[in-house]
């Protein structure tokens, strides 16, 4: 595979303490990774890193399989989490000083810039002057400012936080989009909702340290708890009295002919035995497996346990924000 | 485009625009020029004269009373109570009264008005009368007013300072004095003046979080220097536009009202430096002089002595370079603070070199080529304005390089300091800074 970016024991102190302790991550092209873990884990230190804002005291760096260098800032495009404008330069001009400091000639800008605010409604508040704008359109703004000059690597922290739900799926759009035309995304997030959306690869750091690393549906996988959602019409028996010695059975919800189900099987007992059980009481309707979500399993790996209603609650695909 | 250039195209631009920029621009030469054009006018308009009304029972005082431009007297053959009568119609301003018995008894006079008796008029009547005083009573020891008027000296010393190429000038020192001083607090007020722009503007990035958009693009000592630049090049256009404009405005009065500034050069007068010896020719000479200067084109005369173009030359090096120097210390604080108020304790370091330059600038002046004025304007952080101060009065040259050089190496270091304290700073939020934070950000390394 090959990779956009890789940092290899990666290592950096600051006085008193350590912020990222013999951290290694590789970005294959063309995809969104997550980076993701709790407050004051490294995540900025990392991404500061990349952005070559502060030096790593130990480790390599290497952007599109090159020795990372001072001139790779013109293939990234950096959105922080806390951002700003010039609030009394007017937007248009603001844009256009941006995009020159990352090597876009101010002609191209010009161009390039009209399109992107044709596009997100921004077009008629070209002279206006950022503090007239509202918080929704400076940060639309911001992001046209970090992916104009077309860069190789985007990396976003915190993109959706201050945006309404149409914005937000506009901004989705946008990032899917362009990782569709080539861009790679290194996307840093507590949203773990939109992690399970977008991103296909994921570090997750937690106290200086990765803790857990890789695709997104492989960790979903390997973190199976072994529970089932069924769902079944014309029940001869009920399944609690059926299969409740071998099985931990729980009626969800019943409407009219339909009884759904959530079934936890014992661990090593292959999901086949349930299925075969399951259709001697009654006629499948569905039966699917159902995986933590990205949620459960962050709080899993950083505290050590899932949380309460994993175990005791059906809901688990809650896309909680 | 360099990356610096479009910084520093940005600062610059975003100031010059400002409103405060063009009002300042335009106020400053008027102002300036109503300062050196202001007393002229003021001394003629003030010059209502005084009209006293004299009552003289001596029969022998009035007659020796001269008018003068601001005091004018008048005979009233009237006794005092009739005069002061004529006084409260509106008359006279004021009422003189000398008794018969004034000759033994001086205290006798009397001046009477309604308002307060205006100052000069009454000084210039004691001055005249202690002259008559003391005249009569010479005569009366038997010295005669001849003899008194052959022992009257009058001693103006004219400075003729000699210049290189063998030319004598007249020479100008409390100008020379008051243009170095006038210079120094310039050079003061500017570094001050730019520099917090300097220092304002680094906390508006780090407080608005634009910071770290553009440290992604450019490197922290990129933006530091851009900036710094940007408000050196806004100081700059602000100067030279004061001084076009203060020249314009100056030669614009001097066209309009040529009397006041009506100036013939010394030079002119004296024909050669023999006669300059010859007592009879050098009084005829300063009466010449005397009589067709005004003050106003003396002051004229007197900055054309000076070396205009060099001291024009070394204020914008001295201003520019005192600034640099500064400017990146002014940036670092802004860098490690969160707020305004927080600046106030590393703002002591930067003011008290400043503020001790200015607090010597009296004395330097006093002896410009003293070692108090040679050491102080080597030492980079009050060079700037100490060194103007001098260069009025002439230095050395090699003086003057190994200060400008002394100046450049300080304005290398500072700068070197500032950029660590500062690309360590703009990335720290919600933390009070202290000395000893600001040390260890110093020693970091990488």
């Amino acid at each position: 595979m090959e990779y956009i970016f890789k940092a290899e024991n990666i290592t950096k102190n600051y006085t008193g303490h350590k912020a990222l302790d013999n951290v290694s991550i590789s970005v294959p092209k063309q995809s969104v990774y997550g980076l993701l873990g709790p407050n004051g884990a490294g995540k900025t230190t990392l991404i500061r890193i990349i952005n070559q804002i502060i030096g790593p005291d130990e480790g390599k760096l290497f952007f599109d399989g090159e020795k990372l260098k001072p001139e790779h800032v013109h293939f990234i495009g950096y959105l922080p989490e806390e951002r700003g404008l010039y609030k009394k330069m007017k937007i248009g001009e603001q844009a256009l000083y941006l995009a020159q400091l990352k090597n876009v000639n101010k002609h191209d800008a010009k161009k390039k810039l009209k399109v992107w605010f044709e596009k997100f409604d921004l077009l008629p508040w070209w002279d206006k002057k950022v503090e007239e704008l509202s918080k929704g359109m400076a940060q639309k703004m911001q992001f046209i400012i970090t992916i104009l000059h077309q860069p190789k690597l985007l990396i976003f922290d915190e993109p959706f936080s201050g945006f309404d739900p149409i914005n937000v799926n506009l901004l989705k759009e946008e990032i899917l989009n362009l990782r569709n035309n080539g861009a790679t995304i290194i996307f840093s997030t507590h949203n773990m909702s939109s992690v399970e959306e977008i991103c296909d690869d994921i570090t997750l750091i937690n106290k200086s340290r990765i803790i857990l690393e890789g695709n997104v549906k492989e960790i979903r996988k390997s973190h199976s708890l072994g529970i089932y959602c069924v769902e079944l019409e014309d029940v001869k028996k009920p399944l609690e009295s059926m299969l409740g010695s071998q099985y931990n059975v729980s009626l969800e919800g019943k409407s009219e002919n339909l009884y759904k189900y959530r079934i936890r099987k014992p661990d090593g007992d292959p999901s086949n035995n349930l299925l075969k059980s399951i259709m001697e009481a009654g006629r499948v309707i569905s039966f699917q497996e159902v995986l933590p979500s990205m949620n459960d399993i962050f709080i899993k790996n950083v505290t050590g346990k899932y949380p309460d209603e994993v175990n005791n609650k059906n809901n688990y695909q809650n896309n909680q924000i | 485009m360099n990356k610096i250039a479009i910084i520093i195209k940005r600062e610059y631009l975003t100031r010059v625009r400002k409103r405060s920029f063009v009002i300042m621009t335009i106020l400053g030469p008027l102002l300036m020029a109503a300062l050196m054009i202001g007393p002229v006018f003021i001394a003629k308009m003030s010059d209502s004269v005084y009209q006293v009304g004299v009552v003289d029972d001596s029969d022998f005082f009035f007659e020796r009373l001269k008018n003068t431009n601001n005091v004018e007297f008048s005979q009233l053959n009237l006794d005092i109570e009739a005069a002061i009568e004529l006084h409260k119609k509106g008359n006279y301003d004021a009422i003189l009264h000398i008794p018969k018995f004034a000759f033994e008894a001086p205290s006798g006079l009397r001046m009477f008005s309604e308002k307060s008796v205006n100052l000069n008029a009454k000084l210039n009547i004691e001055n005249q009368l202690k002259l008559d005083f003391e005249s009569l009573k010479l005569a009366k020891e038997g010295i005669d007013e001849d003899v008194l008027q052959k022992i009257k000296t009058s001693i103006n010393i004219m400075t003729v300072r000699l210049t290189k190429d063998g030319l004598e000038k007249t020479d100008y020192p409390e100008l020379r004095m008051v243009l170095g001083i006038f210079s120094g607090i310039l050079i003061y007020f500017f570094i001050f003046l730019f520099g917090s722009q300097v220092m304002r503007g680094v906390m508006e990035e780090k407080t608005n979080r634009i910071v770290e958009v553009i440290i992604s693009s450019v490197k922290p000592f990129q933006l530091m220097m851009g900036k710094i630049i940007g408000v050196a090049l806004v100081g700059l256009t602000q100067f030279l536009i004061w001084i076009f404009l203060t020249l314009i405005i100056v030669t614009a009065v001097q066209t309009a009202f040529p009397e006041q500034f009506k100036y013939t050069p010394v030079e002119q007068v004296y024909i050669s430096a023999d006669d300059a010896y010859n007592p009879e020719v050098l009084k005829e000479r300063t009466e010449i002089v005397m009589q067709y200067n005004s003050p106003a084109g003396q002051i004229m005369d007197a900055l054309s002595s000076i070396n205009l173009p060099v001291m024009i030359g070394s204020f914008i090096f001295f201003f520019l370079a005192g600034y640099l120097l500064y400017a990146s210390l002014f940036a670092a604080i802004g860098a490690a603070v969160d707020n305004e108020a927080d600046t106030q304790q590393f703002m002591l370091p930067i003011t008290v070199p400043l503020i001790f330059a200015i607090v010597m600038a009296q004395m330097v002046a006093n002896n410009p080529s003293g070692p108090v004025a040679v050491w102080l304007s080597m030492i980079p952080f009050t060079s700037p304005i100490i060194m103007m101060l001098r260069i009025p009065f002439g230095v050395p040259m090699a003086q003057v390089y190994l200060s400008m050089a002394l100046l450049v190496l300080g304005f290398v270091g500072t700068t070197w300091l500032a950029s660590k304290i500062y690309r360590t700073g703009i990335l720290m939020y919600g933390k009070k800074v202290s000395y000893k934070e600001i040390w260890k950000w110093i020693k970091f390394k990488g």
